[in-house]
């Protein structure tokens, strides 16, 4: 086990795929000479030298056409993509192009790409900047999609995606580059995808989360002695791990997912359906989504601070829900705003 | 607010040299007083400022009506100061207040101010290039003379949307003005390093519009450049791509100390900074007069003392900022 930071613990797990599979090439924008704007991916330049470890010009669309064509021909490239948004002018690339080269092949062609992104708000960036965006990602079937919730996580995930045989987007929440945490390397740190992680046990409630509400919802579990809370980490989030969550939830009966985005559409949609249908008369209380409301992201500490689903909000929420077995307005719709 | 005193900041930079260079000072401060907040820890999230490109800024503020409608970046405080905006609202932006321009929820990479023609500015590169073409489609279907500017970094010529928006303008003979402020780096690569060409400017002859570089640290020449071009535009001459060689003096934003620039780099440019050799002009000229240009640093240090303390005063931008504007009244 080594202690490092999770921006570390990515650069670890490029390193060692890059090691093992002469495949591997990194490009995007500054992260060769730079290390990387989050330093994800400091000293691969020095190690695997200028043909494996490309800076890009300002050309999302070009590069990861690029990791199409190169995926289909034998490399297994991994582009970083600095903010979710600027997948924006290159989606086609990954929705259209690379999620579909296996079935429109026949199975002949295979894109083992992988493409990283670092989402989510809390740093001051603005609101073209702080989205997660993960439901570009999650109507595309042939993409597979995880979101990294520390350093562990980052490593095994990250390996398991370069991986995998097909095209995986690999969201990483910025506000988390710089947490510490202990990681296990080497083939016992991956994470196979598609497997949901239990973070926290407890009875009375499974809350899910992913990426940055990891934690929040750990906190909030921490907080209260009233119930006992089982803390999913989804880790996974395309395809997730249905039967992990279902089995999980039908265990303890109640249903919360926490989520770092607007409420209309989040990934929890699909996950409270799911299981609301799969568990239809064996629940104990309505499943009760915890999100962002359904605005832009507000720059300004505060405002940003109170946009995200934090401890004491989770906390509050959940009390509320095994109190009186309703799900509770959200703190905006309990003011009166009707977003 | 303070709506006139915004058309009089306009009018004088339009009108008169030395209300450029006073402008083109005011810029390099606010920069500098910018980065010193973040510095301080007093101003949260990222910010991105253009000391050395105070020429540019000017150059478009002068040449162009407020009903030309301007699309610029992230790096915009000095075109939002140029094109009148007062240093509070944008200070006040930068510092998430409701005196803030857009009412302190957007933060430093937004600024707006319609009155002044400047749409919201563009934080993803590229963004603003088609869209600035979109705005002299409008003048161009409603008969107008008005003209659109697009201003994006040297960066921006890589991706599609410089392409894209330079051919569609192109074709259509939009009245647009496309200027590049080359100002040597995307985020902490040189240009070089991405890019095969030495003049941007040379890009304008694939889509058949000409393609003019022009001397960016020269307010004089900036303000002629952006006129020429802009009258081409009013009369029905089709768009033209500017390409102002500068020179960013700061990082590319607040974390970057920009140690990857080779040495002596900074010094070369800094020898034709365009406020020293623009006072030196003018003085040489009789148009400053000894003590002028001093008076004019201590104004401007007044004024962004006031600023700052008027947005000191402004409370936290609000939840209910928050929430509103999200869509147009029906
Ligand atoms: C589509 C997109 N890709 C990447 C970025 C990240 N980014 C922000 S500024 C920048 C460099 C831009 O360089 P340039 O166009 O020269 O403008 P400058 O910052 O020098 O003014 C990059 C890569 C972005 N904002 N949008
Ligand atoms: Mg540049």
């Amino acid at each position: 086990m080594v202690r490092m930071r999770m921006n570390q613990a990515v650069a670890a797990a490029l390193g060692d795929e890059m090691r093992e599979d002469p495949d591997v090439v990194v490009f995007g924008e500054d992260v060769a000479v730079a290390g990387g704007p989050f330093k994800t991916s400091d000293g691969l330049l020095e190690e695997f030298g200028p043909s494996r470890v490309r800076d890009t010009p300002i050309s999302e669309m070009g590069f990861l056409g690029m990791a199409v064509g190169a995926a289909a021909s034998g490399l297994r490239p991994v582009a970083e993509i600095m903010f979710i948004e600027f997948l924006g002018v290159a989606l086609d690339m990954v929705v259209t192009e690379a999620g579909k080269f296996h079935f429109l092949s026949r199975g002949a062609f295979t894109c083992p790409m992988t493409v990283r992104a670092s989402i989510g708000a809390g740093l001051g960036f603005g609101c073209q900047h702080s989205q997660t965006m993960e439901n570009w990602m999650s109507h595309a079937p042939g993409l597979k999609m995880v979101m990294l919730s520390g350093p562990q996580s980052a490593y095994g995930l990250l390996r398991a995606a370069i991986r995998d045989p097909n095209p995986v987007v690999v969201l990483e929440p910025r506000a988390l580059y710089g947490g510490r945490g202990q990681v296990t390397t080497g083939a016992d740190g991956i994470i196979p995808l598609g497997e949901a992680r239990r973070v926290r046990e407890g009875d009375d409630v499974t809350v899910v989360s992913a990426g940055a509400m990891v934690k929040v919802a750990l906190a909030a579990a921490e907080a209260s002695d009233d119930w006992s809370a089982e803390v999913i980490d989804l880790q996974t989030l395309i395809p997730w791990d249905r039967d992990g969550v279902v089995s999980a939830v039908r265990r303890t009966g109640r249903l919360v997912i926490v989520e770092e985005s607007p409420y209309t559409s989040g990934w929890g949609t699909e996950i409270a359906a799911y299981v609301g249908a799969r568990l239809f008369g064996e629940l104990r209380a309505p499943v009760l989504r915890i999100t962002c409301p359904d605005v832009p992201v507000p720059f300004g500490r505060e405002l940003e601070q109170r946009y995200m689903p934090n401890p004491g909000y989770v906390t509050d929420q959940i009390d509320q829900l095994l109190a009186t077995g309703r799900v509770p307005d959200p703190w905006w719709v309990g003011e009166g705003r009707s977003s | 607010m303070g709506n006139g005193r915004r058309m009089e900041r306009r009018r004088a930079v339009a009108a008169d040299r030395v209300a450029r260079y006073e402008q083109m000072v005011e810029i390099r401060a606010f920069e500098d007083r910018v980065q010193g907040l973040f510095a301080e820890g007093r101003v949260h999230g990222t910010t991105h400022t253009a000391q050395g490109q105070e020429a540019v800024a000017v150059g478009i503020a002068a040449a162009a009506r407020p009903t030309d409608l301007v699309t610029c970046t992230y790096r915009g405080h000095g075109i939002g100061l140029a094109l009148g905006m007062t240093p509070e609202v944008i200070l006040g932006e930068i510092m998430g207040r409701e005196i803030g321009c857009v009412g302190g929820i957007a933060g430093s990479m937004h600024l707006c101010d319609r009155e002044l023609g400047l749409l919201p500015t563009f934080a993803i590169i590229g963004a603003g290039i088609p869209v600035a073409a979109g705005a002299a489609l409008t003048a161009q279907v409603r008969g107008t003379d008005d003209v659109a500017i697009g201003v994006f970094g040297d960066g921006a010529a890589n991706i599609g949307a410089f392409h894209e928006g330079l051919n569609l303008a192109a074709i259509w003979k939009l009245p647009v003005v496309f200027i590049c402020e080359n100002n040597q780096y995307g985020e902490y690569s040189r240009i070089d390093l991405t890019t095969p060409i030495e003049d941007l400017a040379d890009r304008a002859a694939s889509y058949g519009i000409p393609g003019i570089i022009v001397d960016g640290q020269d307010p004089d020449q900036t303000v002629e450049a952006v006129s020429a071009a802009l009258d081409v535009a009013r009369s029905g001459g089709g768009p033209t791509l500017l390409e102002m060689k500068t020179y960013r003096y700061a990082g590319h934003s607040r974390a970057d100390k920009a140690e990857y620039r080779p040495e002596g780099e900074f010094e070369r440019w800094y020898e034709r900074d365009p406020i020293n050799t623009f006072r030196a002009r003018l003085e040489s000229e009789g148009l400053l007069a000894a003590g002028d240009a001093e008076a004019i640093d201590g104004r401007v240090a007044a004024r962004l003392e006031a600023a700052l303390k008027a947005v000191e005063e402004s409370p936290p931008a609000t939840v209910d900022a928050m929430f509103g504007n999200i869509y147009a009244p029906v």
